[in-house]
C-alpha cells in the first residue's frame, strides 16, 4: 500500500473542530482541540460527560471542544432520535442545553421525554419533535457518523485530541495528561 | 493510506505473520450457524472484509463487531460483504449475534480450532484466540489490504473503508 500524506493530513484535519460544521465550545483557534464522537444513550458516554465538563473547567479558553453524533442505533434504540433532537434544539439555538439535558437523563430518551425536555428548555417543542419524527436532521447526524467511521472512531465515546484518537482510558487524568502535552498543532 | 498499516509491522504484534497485500486469500468453509456454512469463494466477484477478533461477548458498547454492524451500510455501499471470524463455536456466535442484533455473519473457526486463522497467519498460540486482524479481499480473491491491530485496540473501520474505496476506483488493481 502506498503512503499518501495528503490523505493523512486531510483525515487529521477532519478530526479537528470545524467552525462552520461543528457544535463548538471555546474558540476554534484555541491551542488544544478535543473532539468527541458520542451517543446519548451510551452509558460510557454518560460517564464521560462530567469528565469533559471538568476538563473544560480545568483548561478554560485553552480548549476547544466539539461534539459529533455517533449513535449506535442497533444497540441503543433511542440514540438516533436523541441525536436528532439535539440537532433540532440546535436549529432553535440551544444545542448545548439539550446535549446536557440528554446526558443528564439517559434513562428517559423516548420521544415523549424529548418533547418534554424541549419544553423545559423553552423551545418550540412541537416544532422540535415534528422535525425529529420527519427526520429533518437525519442527514446531519449521518454526516457526523460517516466522518467518524472514516476518521477511525472505534466505539463510543471516541475522543480525538488535536486530531489523534485517544486510545487510553477516558478518565479525567488520562485525558488531561494527553491534552496538556506540548505538541505542534 | 497511512504507512503504519503495513501488515505484520505494527507495534505490539511483531510476531504476526499476517498474509500481506498481493497474496491469494486462502479459501475456507466455516459454520455461520449450527446448520449453515459459509464458503469464501462463494463471494467471488465482490470485495470481502474478513474481520478476525479474539472473542464474542466483549463487554463494551460499540465493541468491534457492534461498531461494524453500525457501519455495515457504508461497507455495503462499496459493494462489500463483511464476515466476522473468531474461535467461538456456532452456538455461541448465534447467541452473541442475536444479543447484539448483528446483520452480518459470524464464522466459527472452532474445529480444528483456529485453522483458518493459521492459514491467514493471525492465530495467537499463547491465548488460543485470533489476532484482531483485518483483511480486505478483492473480487478476484486476492488480499488487497491487511492489518493487525494490537489485540486490546479496536482498529475502527477507517482502514477498511479506504481499502474498499481503492478497490472501487480500480477493480483491476490487486
Amino acid at each position: 500500500m502506498k503512503y499518501d500524506p495528503t490523505n493523512a493530513v486531510s483525515k487529521s484535519k477532519l478530526l479537528l473542530p470545524r467552525a462552520k460544521h461543528d457544535h463548538i465550545q471555546g474558540s476554534v483557534d484555541a491551542p488544544i482541540a478535543l473532539v468527541e464522537y458520542g451517543d446519548y444513550e451510551c452509558p460510557y458516554c454518560g460517564q464521560a460527560y462530567p469528565i469533559v465538563k471538568a476538563i473544560q473547567e480545568q483548561l478554560g479558553d485553552r480548549l476547544c471542544f466539539a461534539f459529533r453524533n455517533f449513535p449506535l442505533a442497533n444497540s441503543h434504540p433511542h440514540a438516533e432520535h436523541a441525536a436528532e433532537a439535539a440537532e433540532a434544539a440546535g436549529a432553535q439555538g440551544k444545542f448545548w442545553e439539550m446535549h446536557d439535558v440528554l446526558y443528564e437523563n439517559q434513562v428517559a430518551l423516548d420521544d415523549e421525554s424529548l418533547a418534554q425536555y424541549a419544553e423545559v428548555l423553552g423551545l418550540d417543542a412541537r416544532r422540535l419533535i415534528g422535525e425529529v419524527l420527519r427526520g429533518a436532521h437525519m442527514a446531519r447526524v449521518r454526516e457526523d457518523f460517516q466522518s467518524g467511521a472514516r476518521g477511525g472512531v472505534n466505539g463510543t465515546p471516541s475522543f480525538f485530541i488535536n486530531g489523534v484518537r485517544h486510545d487510553g482510558a477516558p478518565s479525567f487524568d488520562a485525558l488531561l495528561a494527553v491534552l496538556v502535552q506540548p505538541n505542534a498543532r | 493510506m497511512n504507512n503504519e498499516t503495513t501488515p505484520g509491522q505494527q507495534p505490539g504484534s511483531l510476531k504476526s505473520a499476517a498474509l500481506p497485500a498481493g497474496a491469494v486469500a486462502p479459501d475456507f468453509s466455516l459454520r455461520s450457524t449450527p446448520d449453515q456454512a459459509v464458503k469464501l469463494s462463494d463471494f467471488r466477484g465482490q470485495p470481502v472484509v474478513l474481520a478476525f477478533y479474539p472473542a464474542d461477548w466483549s463487554p463494551v458498547c460499540g465493541d468491534q463487531m457492534g461498531l461494524y454492524n453500525e457501519i455495515l451500510p457504508e461497507f455495503q455501499k462499496l459493494g462489500a460483504e463483511l464476515l466476522g471470524i473468531s474461535v467461538d463455536g456456532a452456538w455461541c456466535h448465534t447467541a452473541f449475534s442475536r444479543d447484539r442484533k448483528l446483520h452480518f455473519p459470524l464464522l466459527a473457526d472452532f474445529e480444528p480450532k483456529g485453522a483458518v486463522a493459521r492459514l491467514y497467519g493471525v492465530y495467537r498460540e499463547t491465548d488460543g484466540t485470533t489476532e484482531r486482524a483485518l483483511f480486505v479481499i478483492s473480487e478476484l480473491g486476492v488480499i488487497h489490504w491487511s492489518y493487525v491491530s494490537p489485540v486490546g485496540v479496536n482498529p475502527g473501520a477507517d482502514g477498511i473503508l479506504s481499502a474498499l474505496e481503492e478497490l472501487n476506483k480500480d477493480p483491476n488493481e490487486i
